[in-house]
């Protein structure tokens, strides 16, 4: 069976050239970057470059990028290295951030949730409002993993910036999809993750604005300018540098790609299928993210007949965590927990296909059409 | 979390969809816990379920306990159908990942409802 993978913002398949881009510094760039002797230098050389590669990427300098085990890390290491203060994140935002809050608030400190609209978009101005005299560090996510709604995160960063308070972004859904730039965006910390782009897992990357002073996570041989002892996992660095480059070389034709495939679905489910609403928002939006509501049918049992079909996504459904709470994101819209577990998200990516997605368009209806069959809310 | 093969049938291919418009019995449960629902409908004769028709809106667990409920309920009599427990129906179905156990809870207590409103008329 041909097998479709439409859950690009849980991970993708590592880019054929950037495995041919790691392969030698697995066997023969070898060395330890720290080291003095040529393969030290030949591994110091190529770390260097990476996070030359990652800067640019972003709009940051060299100097300013550490790099980490990936978005978790970077989120970790942003949020517990601001190391007093009152925080103010989002209601929306990933578990590495909400599970760092709440960490963080059993250690004593304080964190205001902000809300969203029922699109999924905070309000700056609820940002501003929740500042205190205490406060010493903002952290709204730039785009969202499950429904993709792209935050205003330019105008929450001079707010930031107004009132001398550090501004986080977790842009790990939003590198290579959006354009960022962390000077023109008024932004101090942002988190990226290779698996995110193509790159490999395992690694991932904080930039951090000359200045600011952040407490490191890892304490050991002082690498990464002291902010991230380890060794550095320079095969998987190389690796990420290479996606972002290629993320930015191919970004025009993979918006114009992503974007294409996603009206297509959109249009193609409303079109074949009744009572389906699109979570998020309409247009601030990431251009590969299709989160749809299915009235009267639970997500899990969707998900898996799709899977019989060889088509891979996600679903914001209580019955498929393993707490049985329906997805945060989707509460925090306002969405009755019913109503959210029919929720399906549909992540595309570089590889996928006008002919995959008609595939998807083919099959959809019917499996909607055989659970609402059996389903006692679908009235008759 | 796995399913089993058996699961996964009868999730794919459910046995005794539907209603029954001149029931002898109905039983609506729903689980607050995740927002589930499944309803039974029974049809007796002399004492015995002849005929027995499901509903479910849930996950693949939710609408393979009640395919297989249905399957174990039909032709028994209306004392064995409320015997029928949740573990016998997860235990036809080669077990349920335990977080899904409570899921199995909803057809039994389903079809426990139906036979008790037939058994009250
Ligand atoms: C928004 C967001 N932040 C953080 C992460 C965590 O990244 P990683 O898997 O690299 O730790 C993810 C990925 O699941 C994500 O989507
Ligand atoms: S119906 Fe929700 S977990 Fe089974």
């Amino acid at each position: 069976m041909k097998r479709i993978y439409l859950d690009h913002a849980a991970t993708t398949a590592v880019d054929r050239e950037v495995v041919q881009t790691m392969l030698p510094y697995f066997t023969e760039t070898y060395g330890n970057a720290s080291s003095l002797h040529s393969f030290g230098r030949d591994a110091r050389n190529a770390l260097n470059a990476s996070r030359q590669t990652v800067a640019d990427a972003l709009g940051a300098q060299a100097n300013e990028i550490i790099f980490t085990s990936g978005g978790t890390e970077s989120d970790n290491l942003a949020l517990k290295g601001v190391g007093k203060g009152h925080i103010i994140t989002s209601s929306i935002e990933h578990p590495a951030i909400l599970s760092t809050c709440r960490y963080l608030e059993d250690h004593g400190r304080e964190v205001t949730y902000v809300p969203v609209d029922s699109d999924g978009m905070v309000d700056p101005v609820d940002v501003e409002s929740a500042i205190t005299d205490d406060t010493t560090l903002i952290s709204v996510m730039h785009a969202n993993n499950e429904i993709g709604t792209i935050q205003p995160v330019s105008e929450i960063g001079s707010i930031a910036k107004d009132h001398g308070i550090l501004f986080h972004t977790d842009a790990v859904q939003s590198f290579g999809k959006t354009e960022i730039n962390v000077r023109k965006m008024n932004i101090d910390l942002l988190s990226v993750s290779s698996h995110k782009i193509y790159g490999p897992k395992g690694v991932g990357a904080l930039y951090i604005r000359k200045g600011v002073e952040i407490e490191p996570l890892m304490h050991g041989g002082g690498h990464e300018m002291g902010m991230r002892a380890s060794t550095e996992n320079i095969p998987g660095i190389v690796g990420f540098a290479k996606a972002a480059s290629l993320a930015v070389e191919r970004f025009e034709q993979d918006t114009r790609h992503l974007t294409g495939l996603k009206d297509m679905l959109i249009a193609g489910v409303m079109d074949s299928i009744d009572d389906v609403t699109l979570n998020g928002h309409p247009t601030e939006r990431l251009p590969n993210n299709a989160n749809l509501r299915f009235a009267f049918v639970e997500g899990e049992s969707l998900l898996l007949h799709l899977d019989m079909k060889g088509i891979a996504v996600s679903t914001g459904s209580a019955c498929s965590s393993a707490s049985l709470d329906p997805s945060h994101v989707l509460l925090a819209l306002g969405i009755a927990p019913e109503d959210i577990h029919g929720s399906i998200r549909f992540t595309l990516g570089r590889g996928n296909t006008e002919s995959e997605i008609r595939y998807v368009l083919e099959v959809l209806p019917e499996i909607v059409g055989k659970l609402r069959a059996i389903s006692p809310l679908a009235g008759g | 979390m796995e399913y089993s093969e058996k699961v996964l049938d009868h999730f794919a291919n459910p046995r005794n969809i539907g209603e029954i418009s001149d029931a002898d019995g109905v039983g609506t449960v729903g689980n607050p816990a995740c927002g589930d629902m499944t309803t039974v409908y029974i049809r007796v004769k002399d004492g015995r379920i002849t005929d027995i028709k499901f509903k479910t809106f849930g996950c693949a667990a939710a609408i393979a306990t009640a395919s297989m409920t249905t399957e174990l309920a039909l032709g028994k009599t209306l004392e064995g159908a409320l015997a029928l427990s949740r573990n016998d129906v997860a235990d036809a179905l080669d077990g349920l990942p335990p977080v899904k156990m409570h899921c199995s809870n909803l057809a039994a207590d389903a079809l426990h409802a139906a036979v008790e409103e037939c058994m009250a008329k």
